[in-house]
């Protein structure tokens, strides 16, 4: 059974009144199997970031159903951590606060969040700056903060939507491996939005990409480059041969988004 | 040494601090050395600029018979009064405007229209209204900041990132706890930003306040003095206000690094 089941899901907004509205995504089906790592990739203005709301209820789909455990999503929940791109951080809470955000609102007691709390900055690698404020942290460290935060709460699934995208491209690789480490070690089942497609290959167990306007799931690709993998890979034929195929489905897709301007 | 020079003129180079710390000293001393020209030189008329020994003289005279003190005091006490007033209303209606379409649409466009009437332009109104006691003082003070404070809070709150308000939700927080855990502490540095600010113009409007109707206050001792050409008052008045504003523009500074650490 399917953990995540997304059934013709489409997503139409009026930008002006009166105008015709914009469809921003039509017919999206796609289903993430448990403790899979799915990717979706596409071309900026694809309407994948909408698709990322949806399932985590910050936005009601204008038709199709998205279906969590069995259970229709109607609304944010504990239940689907999210990670940003841009830095959302509490600025006013210091490293280990953020992180116990989650477990106090869910009136866990406090030493319970501290336990929590203490797991996640080890796995993210973070110890000895539980009591940094965000201001006080590089980029890296504010998202690896923000994934020990989502993580806190035991979601069903975590949504990521370009993550690493602020970061410059050294962080950004580092941070790639991390994620992997921790996802191999948490079992989590993973939505992953990106438009980097090296990223996408390096972290999916497969790829979906996106056309634009509307946005609609075009190919799903298997990544089959074995686990546990590392920076290497990025390198292998195998990969280059993967790359090579999505890469051709995104500039198609790419140049219609530059076209329509 | 001209090389130096010439690498300090360019725009935005940092200078070192002990050049920063001369050249302001420098502006200073100069000011002051002017003023002694000016009056101990005879160029101008002793009822027109007193000498600085006068206006410390003055300083000497007011705190020995109390007056001094006594009309700081009742300055100090209407500006406090006011501005406290002022901002319990508007920091929850401020950070509540900011972020609620509904307290936006109710509350905006009348603050708009009221914050572009000088609240000098009230005065006559308030005296009529509330006589010319130090009520009506504190409520210019208060009709001078209120509607500001509210504008300028509500923009800080508008700002607060829509992500950090998705990502609690995602988080598990409901409306409420939004408000309180999310939007409440991410406006204050703005709300303290916004105090520091509007106090500065508290002091503008209660000057003119006292200066209109009052029978104490440095404002009165200022026009009182000018009756009988007492210019060393008048300065003195001018330099007690500059002082306390920078005392309390400096405790608001030191308040905010205080409670706000992280900001």
């Amino acid at each position: 059974m399917s953990k995540l089941l997304i059934e013709d899901v489409s997503m139409r907004f009026a930008v002006r009144r009166g105008d015709a509205p914009v469809v921003a995504l039509e017919g999206i089906s796609l289903e993430v199997a448990d403790r899979e790592f799915s990717v979706i990739v596409g071309p900026s203005g694809c309407g994948k970031s909408t698709l990322l709301r949806l399932v985590a209820g910050l936005d009601e789909a204008s038709g199709g159903r998205l279906v969590l455990d069995g259970e229709p999503i109607t609304g944010p929940s504990r239940d689907r951590g999210m990670v940003f791109q841009s830095y959302t951080l509490f600025p006013w809470l210091t490293v280990r606060r953020n992180i116990e955000f989650g477990p106090k609102l869910a009136g866990r007691p406090p030493s319970e969040c501290a336990d929590i709390a203490t797991r996640y900055l080890e796995q993210v690698g973070l110890q000895g700056f539980e009591n940094a404020y965000p201001a006080q942290l590089s980029g890296g460290m504010r998202q690896r903060v923000a994934l020990a935060r989502a993580l806190a709460n035991d979601p069903k699934i975590l949504l990521m939507d370009e993550p690493f995208g602020a970061l410059d491209s050294q962080t950004r690789s580092l941070m790639q491996e991390l994620l992997l480490a921790v996802w191999e070690q948490s079992q989590k089942t993973v939505l992953f939005i990106t438009h980097d497609i090296d990223e996408a290959l390096f972290l999916g167990d497969h790829v979906f990409v996106m056309s634009a306007r509307p946005g609609r799931i075009k190919e799903r690709v298997e990544v089959t480059i074995p686990r546990p993998r590392a920076v290497e890979v990025l390198t292998s034929p195998e990969f280059i041969e993967l790359k090579r195929k999505v890469m051709g489905a995104i500039r198609v897709e790419a140049r219609k988004v530059a076209a329509a301007g | 040494m001209l090389a130096r020079i010439s690498k300090y003129l360019t725009p935005k180079a940092e200078i070192p601090g002990g050049v920063y710390l001369s050249v302001s000293t420098l502006t200073g001393v100069s000011l002051f050395a002017f003023w002694c020209l000016l009056s101990y030189g005879g160029l101008v008329r002793p009822d027109f600029l007193p000498t600085p020994d006068a206006v410390v003289a003055a300083g000497y005279e007011g705190l020995q018979d109390g007056s001094l003190l006594k009309h700081t005091w009742t300055s100090t006490s209407v500006i406090l009064s006011g501005f406290v007033l002022a901002s319990i209303i508007s920091i929850p209606i401020g950070i509540l405007m900011g972020s609620f379409k509904l307290v936006e649409a109710a509350i905006e466009p009348v603050t708009n229209f009221v914050r572009y009437l000088p609240v000098s332009a009230l005065i006559p109104l308030l005296i009529l209204w509330i006589g010319i006691g130090v009520e009506q003082r504190i409520a210019v003070i208060f009709l001078g900041t209120v509607f500001q404070q509210i504008i300028l809070i509500a923009d800080t709150s508008a700002r607060v990132s829509r992500d950090m308000i998705d990502v609690s939700y995602t988080l598990g927080a409901n409306r409420r706890q939004v408000v309180t855990r999310i939007l409440i502490p991410a406006t204050l540095p703005g709300v303290m930003d916004t105090l520091r600010v509007t106090m500065g113009w508290a002091w503008t409007y209660l000057v003119v306040a006292e200066l209109v109707a009052a029978q104490s206050g440095l404002g009165y001792m200022i026009l009182n003095a000018m009756r009988g050409l007492f210019t060393d008052v008048i300065f003195l008045g001018i330099l007690i206000i500059g002082l306390l504003g920078l005392i309390t523009d400096q405790a608001l500074k030191a308040l905010r690094r205080w409670a706000l650490p992280w900001a």
